[in-house]
């Protein structure tokens, strides 16, 4: 496939500031949701973003409220990002019935259907045939929108991501494929896991147009993600992106984290997305540290008015244990009169 | 002697097999370097190599399917899924392969296969994670569906599983993975499967389940007796086949029957054994059976999780309606 044309990014003051929050507002938020773990606040398993910031809030740039979004149980930052308010999400988080998913889905499903935002999605790979369901749905009643798909590169291991990239292909459904290369399948490292590690050469065999993308800068996120949606949304068929990027922290909160090398972890946390975008806009007078304060304390303010309405939100009642299993029936009619 | 943890004991197990038979291997995702989600496979890859404790990518259907290949080529492999709702995935190649293999060939291939996962609520995680679905399987012919409720127990049946010459599904209920320890001799003597063992004797009443239950269902047979009613309690242990002979003959005794699991309850294990006991000791009953199961919606957040999961009241209480009914 044909090299991606050179570009050079003007980024203004104002979308410089707004990149730049939004990843401070998805590692705080993460930063108190272990914080909340540990207070037994919130339980089971918690897959933190922490170091692929970037990710989620360059690609997100791209999309249009009418656009949609599939994510996977590492999705607190896409969420976020999509709009669903902090309130909601960490509600959820707490399993209430104010949260995104009204307390049942936790933090590995939440959902928005409002925000057209289809999950969360605990089977790793499970969510592809979803996007391209709804992909195919958009181009029958033709509807010029983006089915937005993120997954690990764990997924390109999964009989459903081969399915489904030929089912896109081969139908030319407007899906923008996203893959967040972290190197690593909770402890198994990509080199032990395929074949073929460049993950975009899956996407190559399947006549996908492909590009790999600096995962730990957000510019060049957002840059790769605008001209790929747009080809999408143009009617070219599906697109895909490899980022490359790294989690920070263990695969979930039970992880041991035995099977990198720390000194590995140490290394990409020089190059951690916010740390590096925060020199960037520093060192060329784009913002000031006033601005960057202003963002933390602004966040810092969210993210404890998001805890404080997590913690307040009334549990489920557990007459309500049973609701939404089925759809509520009908009353029935009355008998016709004698 | 070995004090050990029941999860400790699949440990064990898989260890001396492997050491036993040459033709036994574990595969799937993060067992080897990682030794397992929940460690039950570690130290295995030190000890038996990458040819024998088998890394495999985040392809739960492929697996189910490898594995297939691998037993009817005559080896023995041992398949760990993450999680039960991790197994639907692989329910493709275990239904439609696995469990047929032997009919479909008349015996000349067969799957001598174990399908391990951890199994069953009780550790805070939403669906798929803590999920019982054991009746999924009891209902396809041709495979064996064991749950073990103890250390010594989840030893000698991964053993018989092992060992076994038809595809196992072997759930481990991870409620109880590191519950407490008991002494399990490391002796490579295998429990029959099959077979229902019977953990307390009584004569008012039979308690009747498996997995993680087994606990609360004991305490309510403690909780029965310092009011002067006597419960046999039976750990089916074996789902399919079933042991109903030993389940039939407590019940020709006591008259009156709980069946406790936490799987919802339409169409759960425990219809079974109620519909057996409806079809062959209906004359030896005195009282309705009871069931005292999980709910038929899905496993809700830790916030209602312990309402859904059976508890020794509900057991207690259940009990206690067979006795006033008679």
């Amino acid at each position: 496939m044909s090299a991606p044309a050179p570009h050079k990014v003007r980024v203004t003051r104002e979308h410089a500031r707004e990149l730049l929050r939004q990843m401070i507002l998805v590692r705080r938020f993460e930063e108190a949701c272990v914080e909340q773990y540990g207070a037994q606040k919130i339980r089971g398993f918690l897959h933190l973003y922490i170091g692929e910031e970037a990710n989620a809030v360059g690609v997100m740039q791209a999309l249009t409220p009418e656009d949609a979004v599939v994510a996977t149980y590492r999705e607190h930052g896409h969420a976020l990002i999509r709009g669903i308010p902090a309130t909601a999400v960490m509600a959820e988080m707490f399993g209430k019935a104010a949260g995104c998913s009204r307390g049942r889905g936790g933090s590995m499903h939440l959902f928005d259907a409002s925000r057209r935002f289809y999950g969360g999605n605990a089977i790793v790979g499970g969510g592809l045939p979803l996007a391209v369901g709804l992909a195919l749905a958009d181009k029958l009643r033709g509807l010029a929108r983006v089915t937005c798909c993120i997954f690990g590169e764990g997924a390109a291991a999964e009989g459903e991501f081969h399915e489904s990239l030929n089912l896109a292909a081969l139908w030319k459904l407007p899906v923008l494929f996203v893959c967040e290369n972290n190197r690593y399948a909770m402890g198994t490292a990509i080199e032990r896991s395929e074949s073929v590690p460049d993950i975009r050469r899956h996407a190559e065999v399947y006549g996908i147009a492909s590009e790999t993308v600096d995962g730990m800068n957000v510019v060049d996120v957002e840059v790769a993600a605008r001209r790929a949606a747009e080809a999408v949304r143009a009617g070219e068929g599906p697109r895909f992106l490899e980022n490359h990027t790294y989690r920070f922290r263990a695969h979930s909160m039970f992880d041991p984290d035995l099977y990198r090398d720390k000194a590995e972890v140490e290394t990409w946390k020089k190059r951690g997305p916010i740390v590096r975008f925060s020199q960037w806009v520093l060192e060329t007078g784009t913002l000031h540290q006033a601005d960057i304060d202003a963002i933390e304390a602004e966040t810092a303010q969210t993210i404890a008015d998001a805890v404080a309405f997590a913690e307040a939100a009334p549990p489920e009642p557990v007459e309500d244990l049973l609701r939404d299993v089925y759809a509520p029936r009908p009353a029935a009619p009355e008998p016709p009169a004698p | 002697m070995a004090q050990v943890t029941l999860i400790e004991a699949v440990t064990m197990a898989l260890a001396h097999e492997m050491a036993r038979d040459p033709s036994v291997v574990v595969l799937g995702e993060d067992v080897g370097v990682n030794g397992g989600v929940f460690r039950a496979t570690v130290g295995l890859q030190e000890k038996f190599g990458e040819l024998r404790v088998i890394d495999t990518p985040l392809d739960e259907t492929t697996i189910a399917g490898v594995t297939v290949g691998l037993a009817a080529q005559g080896m023995k492999p041992v398949a760990e899924a993450q999680f039960e709702g991790f197994i639907y995935p692989m329910m493709e190649q275990i239904a439609c392969h696995a469990a047929r293999m032997r009919n479909r060939t008349r015996g000349r291939l067969s799957v001598p296969a174990v399908w391990r996962a951890p199994w069953g609520g009780g550790i805070h995680a939403p669906e798929h994670h803590s999920e019982a679905n054991e009746h999924l399987f009891t209902n396809i012919p041709g495979l064996r569906v064991v749950l073990p409720s103890s250390p010594s127990r989840a030893y000698g049946l991964l053993l018989a599983a092992i060992r076994d010459p038809d595809p196992v599904i072997f759930f481990e209920p991870k409620r109880i993975y590191r519950q407490y320890k008991e002494e399990v001799p490391d002796d490579g003597e295998a429990l029959p499967l099959d077979v229902c063992f019977v953990l307390r004797d009584g004569t008012d009443v039979t308690l009747v389940t498996w997995g993680a239950q087994v606990k609360e269902t004991l305490e309510a047979a403690d909780a029965l007796a310092a009011e002067g009613i006597s419960a046999e309690v039976i750990d089916v242990a074996t789902l399919k086949p079933l042991d109903f002979d030993t389940i039939h003959e407590s019940v020709k005794k006591t008259g009156r029957c709980v069946i406790v699991h936490e799987a919802p309850r339409t169409a759960g294990f425990g219809a079974e054994i109620a519909a057996r006991l409806a079809e062959q000791a209906m004359y030896d009953l005195l009282a309705p059976v009871e069931r005292v199961t999980g709910y038929d919606t899905h496993i809700p957040l830790f916030r209602l999780e312990m309402k859904y999961l059976p508890s020794v009241e509900r057991i207690v209480a259940a009990a206690k309606r067979t006795l006033a009914a008679s």
